[in-house]
């Protein structure tokens, strides 16, 4: 399903980066620190999710330095990266899917030009009916499903990447805390 | 009207960029499409689409009603309007109870039809539109000329002038720095605005769900950053169960741009929170012009299957050449012509009609299985039942209903055009008809009529026999067809008669949207075939085998004419085209083809109404291998060769245009030769080849086989 889905998103113009059992954070931290988040400016949002509550603050801004964990309208508007943690993807597509009905989630994956996504490995289901059938629409006023970064055809059919959303998507596949290897 | 469409229609051919650019996309398209839906049985998808969005037409004022219910209990503000005014007047008083200054869009076809972004300016409001083809045309101050690429009628350097306008600075036309210039500027607008504009794709009655599906992310900006969002939803976008968005959602990215998936689909249920904090102002404007009607029209209702892919758009062989400027409004192409005639009126859509050839290919390609051509044929007959028809016309529809005033006429024309006649084609052609001849030499009408030759026709007796349908291109232009194919009938030992009494199959009536002279054919063609002793009717044009088979029956219960109706229909299940029924006898032994030697390799044309009506595009191409020919398939060879029966007297240009193509595609494949199974575009085609002496010989797949038995006789 790991396999599917990472060919999927590729084919959909996005990278994909798996961390090693337990090694999330760390992950995330080389990832920002090579794309010069916290060193050369930078600034990477990160709205609450699982992953980020798992963590002391101190201990976040320790590791992860660049990272600011207030998101607002300026604060993603001026930052480089947005890191937000999806509920589930799609193996046929390589989307993802999230409950983004705080306003921070739809920010951080939208404004700055690098998007990175955060996503359990074992939240991988196969087809798009069925990730559909995992949300009820009820309880969650924007449920969001993302594939790739942004991209138009407009300009003589001629395909462009990156337009008034991201331009790269990296999806960082993690395995959570605990579990005995892959 | 038609000089003004014709000259619109000059226009767009000679325009330097538009054609080219829309055939490469159309080109594109198709193979592009066909990777898109690789593992998926289309077939079955687009049955269970229509099915979803059938159910829903039906009742869409309860669904209307039950979304208005479930999203207001979310909390969003729902209001169903009926004119464009109210929707604008709505709009306004939002935007002025807010003080707004800025508004932006992300894409709605509503919006567009209510004509909202004048209204606004004209209040006051700067309207920015952010999908960046439609923010393209606002700036160039044009429509979008198509549903899914508004701006593919123009060109980087268009765009780089446009921008270079708009920023005040001199931009070069390269494209990945026009994109960026759009994304800041637009960036700017996104945050600064008051009130996002958006429509929706999909809207869910059981939930209060409207899907918002983006390439660019403009859709999530728009609803997620102003304080106030504003859906334009038409009803039509209405479906009964959040489920029911999963089939629509496999389709419409795959229709549409040949996408598994579109990079951004957002499905929002009631307002979310605020970027600034706080719940959203959302209001959900269910736009209901004129779909109620159409939901009451028996055969119109099917039109609000459409989920607005422009798959319609994108295989026609007419829009790929003029554009949807011309073969438009403010929707386009195909739908956009059934649409228009509602929403705008019959008269509105009196030019969009004469440009369908009626080929199918739309039919084909909808994921609603919307009968497109049926619909766009029956606004052709109210259009034509509206207005006065020309003295003209009818005195031609009256001729042609009277059997023998027709073949007298025929009969006369023949004569007149003996000093006119260069061999077998029309050398000179009279005022009326240059256009038309100006890329193909119309043939000579024959000097002796199929009718009376078939007398004379040495044939066997035999016990079995068959009855032959000419049709009028067969009967008066081509003869030697019809004894082509007797010839082959009577080397599987079966003898063919030839009901004097019949007469022309009703095709041309029918297709300019005149059904009480395609009853009056019908009629005389029932009552010749109502004879026994043949055990079916084989005709060789396509075009009339679907007539006798599917229209002329209806057109006879249409006129009330029940027992006519019934005795059509009998003739109607006794009727097959000549290749199918030739193959037939090939698969039941009674005719063995000699493999022939030395043959000129071919390419096969299809006919429109072979493919696309009758689904036997396989028997001739068996036929012709079998008997040893080697054939070569050309480009495109399913694409209309521009024929359409008198479409190319009434629009040359086109026709021409799309037989200059097919020309093209033949000459790739360096055939020696053209098989087809239809006379018109025999006509066509081989008129083609003569104008540009190109050294082809275009027969009848009946000619091609019947040659091979001179050979070994």
């Amino acid at each position: 399903m790991v396999e599917k889905f990472r060919r999927s998103a590729e084919a959909a113009g996005a990278e994909v980066v798996e961390s090693r059992a337990g090694a999330a954070l760390a992950a995330l931290a080389r990832l920002l620190r090579d794309e010069g988040v916290g060193t050369q400016g930078r600034t990477a949002v990160w709205p609450d999710g699982p992953l980020q509550s798992a963590f002391h603050p101190g201990l976040l801004e320790q590791m992860l330095p660049g990272v600011v964990l207030d998101v607002t309208r300026d604060t993603a508007a001026a930052a480089y990266a947005g890191i937000t943690e999806f509920d589930c993807g799609v193996a046929a597509t390589g989307t993802l899917v999230q409950d983004a009905s705080a306003a921070a989630q739809r920010l951080a994956s939208t404004l700055p030009p690098l998007h990175i996504a955060l996503l359990r490995a074992d939240a991988i289901v196969s087809s798009l009916g069925d990730a559909l059938r995992r949300f009820d629409p009820a309880r969650m006023p924007f449920l969001a499903l993302v594939t790739g970064p942004s991209r138009t055809a407009d300009i003589e059919r001629v395909l462009t990447i990156g337009v008034h959303g991201p331009r790269r998507l990296v999806v960082l596949l993690y395995e959570p805390e605990g579990r005995h290897g892959r | 009207m038609a000089g003004d469409l014709r000259q619109q229609v000059r226009q767009a051919l000679a325009h330097p960029h538009l054609p080219a650019a829309l055939t490469r996309f159309s080109e594109d398209y198709r193979s592009s499409r066909a990777r898109a839906y690789e593992g998926i049985d289309f077939e079955a998808l687009r049955s269970r689409i229509a099915e979803v969005k059938a159910r829903a037409a039906n009742r869409l004022d309860q669904l209307a009603e039950q979304f208005a219910g479930a999203a207001s209990a979310r909390g969003a503000r729902v209001v169903r309007l009926h004119t464009a005014e109210d929707v604008r007047r709505y709009i306004a008083d939002v935007a002025q109870r807010h003080g707004a200054r800025l508004v932006v869009k992300s894409k709605s076809m509503a919006t567009e039809e209510i004509h909202l972004n004048a209204a606004l300016e004209a209040a006051g409001i700067e309207v920015r539109e952010t999908d960046l083809g439609e923010w393209i045309v606002q700036l160039a101050r044009q429509r979008p000329s198509h549903m899914v690429l508004p701006a593919i009628h123009l060109t980087r350097d268009d765009v780089a002038g446009l921008f270079s306008r708009e920023t005040g600075e001199r931009l070069e036309a390269e494209i990945p720095r026009l994109v960026q210039v759009a994304r800041e500027q637009l960036r700017e607008k996104f945050l600064r605005a008051e009130i996002g504009i958006s429509g929706a794709n999909i809207a869910v009655a059981e939930t209060g769900s409207l899907v918002l599906c983006t390439n660019e992310g403009n859709a999530r900006l728009v609803t997620t950053l102003p304080p106030v969002h504003i859906a334009v939803v038409g009803i039509e976008k209405l479906v009964e169960r959040f489920e029911e968005i999963e089939p629509v959602l496999a389709a419409l990215p795959r229709s549409a741009t040949a996408q598994q998936i579109t990079s951004y689909v957002s499905i929002l249920t009631g307002p979310a929170e605020n970027a600034g904090g706080g719940p959203k102002e959302m209001h959900i404007v269910l736009y209901d012009h004129r779909r109620i009607e159409m939901s009451e029209d028996p055969l119109f209702c099917q039109a609000l299957q459409c989920i607005r892919c422009a798959s319609c758009l994108n295989v026609c062989p007419v829009y790929r050449l003029v554009g949807g400027h011309v073969f438009g409004k403010v929707y386009t192409g195909a739908i956009g012509t059934v649409l228009t005639a509602w929403i705008e009126g019959w008269e509105a859509s009196r030019g969009l009609e004469q440009l369908c050839i009626q080929c199918g290919a739309c039919r084909d390609y909808c994921p609603a299985k919307i009968d497109l051509p049926e619909l766009i044929l029956e606004v052709r007959r109210r259009a034509a039942a509206a207005a006065p028809r020309p003295l003209a016309a009818r005195a031609a529809f009256a001729v042609l209903s009277n059997r023998r005033a027709f073949h007298s006429l025929l009969r006369a024309a023949s004569l007149v055009q003996k000093p006119l006649a260069e061999g077998p084609f029309l050398r000179h052609l009279p005022l009326f008809f240059t256009e038309a001849g100006k890329n193909r030499r119309l043939p000579a009408l024959a000097g002796r009529p199929l009718r009376d030759r078939f007398p004379h026709l040495p044939q066997p007796r035999s016990e079995r026999r068959v009855a032959f349908f000419a049709g009028c291109l067969i009967d008066f232009v081509y003869p030697e067809i019809g004894e082509a194919a007797v010839r082959v009938l009577n080397r599987a030992g079966i003898e063919v008669v030839f009901p004097e009494k019949q007469t022309c199959c009703g095709a041309p009536a029918h297709f300019s949207g005149l059904p009480d002279a395609a009853a009056a054919n019908a009629r005389d063609n029932a009552e010749a075939f109502s004879g026994a002793g043949y055990e079916a009717v084989i005709s060789a044009c396509p075009t009339c085998t679907a007539a006798l088979c599917t229209d002329a029956p209806r057109a006879l219960r249409q006129q009330g004419e029940h027992d006519l109706a019934g005795r059509a229909e009998h003739l109607a299940a006794k009727t097959v085209d000549f290749s199918t029924f030739i193959r037939r006898l090939v698969e039941e032994g009674a005719l063995r083809l000699p493999a022939g030697a030395n043959l000129p390799p071919l390419t096969y044309h299809d006919s429109c109404h072979l493919k696309r009506t009758l689904h036997a595009e396989q028997p001739p191409r068996q036929l012709l291998r079998g008997a040893g020919y080697e054939l070569r398939e050309m480009q495109e060879s399913d694409v209309c060769c521009g024929m359409g029966g008198s479409y190319s007297l009434k629009l040359p240009e086109v026709s021409s245009a799309m037989l200059a193509r097919k020309l093209r595609m033949i000459a790739a494949t360096q055939a020696e030769g053209v098989a087809l199974d239809c006379p018109g575009c025999l006509m066509q085609i081989r008129g083609g080849c003569a104008a540009a002496d190109a050294p082809v010989r275009v027969h009848h797949t009946a000619e091609w086989l019947a040659s091979l038995l001179e050979a070994t006789d």
